[in-house]
């Protein structure tokens, strides 16, 4: 077995999303922490934008249970409106955004909404937050879930933050302006799109797994990459700041 | 002449907020949360109220499981380390305890509903959401164009609360109040609403208030109420006057899995009180000052002179 967990991994995957210099509108849970990563190792020039108004160049000092945490706060570069920070992404200022959900289909589109029968779900899920938004407007999105059969879907049953719909150019045709999911991270590997037809491409899988059990975990005949790969497993430096931001294992264990 | 806006929670809730009307609270996400005044809600049994909100981390939750909400207007109800919110579900899925109309928004959505009716516009366009189902499943949105590019648009139409409930860390007799922090949709949303009702930690002078002034969130004659309320936003976190309860939302998940739970839960915490001082004397100090502030950060004073 491998010494670190899968959402170890993830969080390494997610922070590996963050460029440079980017301006990232950072999520909930697991991005939080991959945020904190990407600024002390490879991105130390990126900067965060939280949704509930923040903006901040420097991670939290402390591990975050939610964006609106006092220590998120402390030290931050600008504390302002929501439609502030909503407005910069709107305007196309956001390079990457971050984003979670409880079901995925072949072209990205996720479903935070609601499982079955619109007027009579099977489950009633939380619904979008800002997802929705980042989904609509950020110029490249990555999501983070867990990969089972039963949220891998060939059609979700409610598009809450759109991907490429029904593939091709179909973004373009309903009027969004830029964007669409570039990764899918989940517990087993990474998906990327094809940029011809949007549909979603195995393009890593993690050690610990293999893309036979991948693709049995995925509602649709799950297309590879050509440039498929073993994830790159976590470094030491990378497993120990993780560590040091998460040390109870809140969301990595 | 005394201040006619001062007064308890349980008068603010009598006078200023009856059955079927619609109210907008939790507009800071995560911190600022007015739980005082919904569970003042659910004491005084309202009925039929709209509740309009981005997120809303627990708060919705219990107002929807106390049988006071019959339709909600928000980007998303649940717990935000937790996960799932369960009265929402039963209510959702099971019609328990009665059915819930439920239109679906994006915290921009909501935020521009807000920012519309407080600046008198009848809605406001974006493109955010095309291509998502919110807007049919929501049904007030419309789908239209650009006039000058015939680009797609979709319009927000402006909601207008009755009332908006917020939480700030202090305010003055006459409804001057200061918050800090991220704010979120506070300030659209008190500009939206009919009136405002503030539970602050502290009252203060009007002088301390007016010393600056660009820290006032919303025009003090809108205010219907001040309620003083120290501990009024607990579990959810104020800046600078204590942290988030991770574990009070672990518990409340944990505990309101099943109906009864839920109605022992709000037997204990809400119903068998009889105000905020009697919650947080039910919390313990010893639980009550392990939130307390670690270190104090105040920032630099500004000048106003002239």
């Amino acid at each position: 077995m491998p010494d670190y967990t899968p959402q170890e991994l993830m969080v390494v995957c997610a922070a590996r999303e963050i460029q440079d210099g980017e301006v990232v509108f950072v999520g909930m849970r697991l991005p939080l922490i991959a945020f904190a990563l990407a600024k002390r190792t490879h991105a130390p020039n990126a900067i965060g934008l939280f949704e509930l108004g923040l903006v901040r160049d420097a991670p939290s000092p402390e591990l975050l249970y939610t964006m609106g945490d006092p220590p998120n706060i402390l030290g931050a570069e600008w504390a302002t409106r929501m439609v502030n920070v909503m407005g910069l992404l709107a305007q196309g200022r956001a390079d990457l955004g971050f984003i979670g959900g409880a079901e995925v289909d072949r072209y990205g589109n996720l479903n935070t909404s609601r499982i079955g029968d619109w007027n009579k779900p099977t489950v009633k899920l939380p619904g979008s937050g800002g997802g929705a938004d980042i989904a609509s407007l950020a110029k490249r999105l990555a999501v983070i879930l867990a990969h089972d059969q039963r949220r891998f879907r060939e059609r979700v049953d409610f598009i809450t933050s759109p991907g490429y719909g029904e593939g091709g150019n179909w973004r373009t045709r309903v009027g969004l302006p830029r964007g669409g999911p570039g990764a899918v991270i989940t517990t087993l590997g990474v998906l990327g799109f094809d940029p011809e037809t949007g549909e979603a491409l195995l393009r890593s899988y993690h050690p610990f797994t293999s893309v036979e059990h991948i693709q049995a975990n995925t509602g649709w005949p799950l297309r590879l990459a050509p440039d498929l790969a073993p994830t790159p497993e976590p470094t030491p430096e990378e497993l120990r700041i993780i560590r040091e931001c998460d040390p109870q294992g809140f969301w990595t264990r | 002449m005394p201040s006619t806006k001062v007064m308890t929670m349980r008068e603010a809730v009598e006078r200023f907020i009856p059955d079927g009307a619609s109210v907008a609270l939790g507009l800071a996400l995560e911190p600022l949360i007015p739980f005082a005044a919904g569970h003042e809600l659910i004491r005084q049994q309202r009925r039929n109220l709209t509740l309009i909100g981005p997120i809303s981390d627990i708060l919705f939750d219990q107002l929807i499981g106390a049988g006071c909400a019959h339709k909600v207007q928000a980007a998303w109800v649940g717990n935000v380390s937790e996960g799932l919110a369960h009265n929402y579900r039963r209510a959702v899925e099971q019609g328990i305890p009665h059915p819930l109309t439920v239109e679906e928004h994006s915290n921009f959505s909501i935020a521009l509903s807000l920012l519309a009716a407080g600046l008198g516009a009848p809605y406001l366009p974006t493109k955010s959401l095309l291509g998502s189902d919110i807007p049919a499943q929501n049904g007030t949105f419309r789908q239209s164009s650009n006039p000058w590019t015939g680009d797609p648009l979709l319009l927000i139409p402006a909601i207008r609360p009755d009332v908006t409930v917020l939480h700030v860390q202090r305010a003055d007799e006459d409804g001057h109040a200061h918050a800090w922090g991220s704010l979120g949709i506070c300030e659209e949303a008190a500009l939206a609403a009919e009136g405002i009702i503030l539970e602050a930690e502290e009252i203060a002078p009007r002088e301390t208030l007016l010393s600056d002034p660009n820290r006032v969130i919303a025009p003090a004659f809108k205010v219907l109420a001040v309620v003083h309320e120290p501990g009024g936003a607990h579990p959810a976190p104020v800046q600078g006057c204590y942290n988030r309860d991770h574990a009070f939302y672990r518990e409340y998940h944990q505990q309101t899995r099943t109906l009864d739970g839920f109605h022992a839960w709000q037997e204990h915490w809400i119903t068998g009180v009889a105000n905020r001082q009697e919650y947080l004397a039910r919390l313990g100090s010893e639980r009550w000052d392990a939130l307390a502030i670690k270190t104090h950060r105040y920032a630099a004073p500004v000048d106003y002179g002239y």
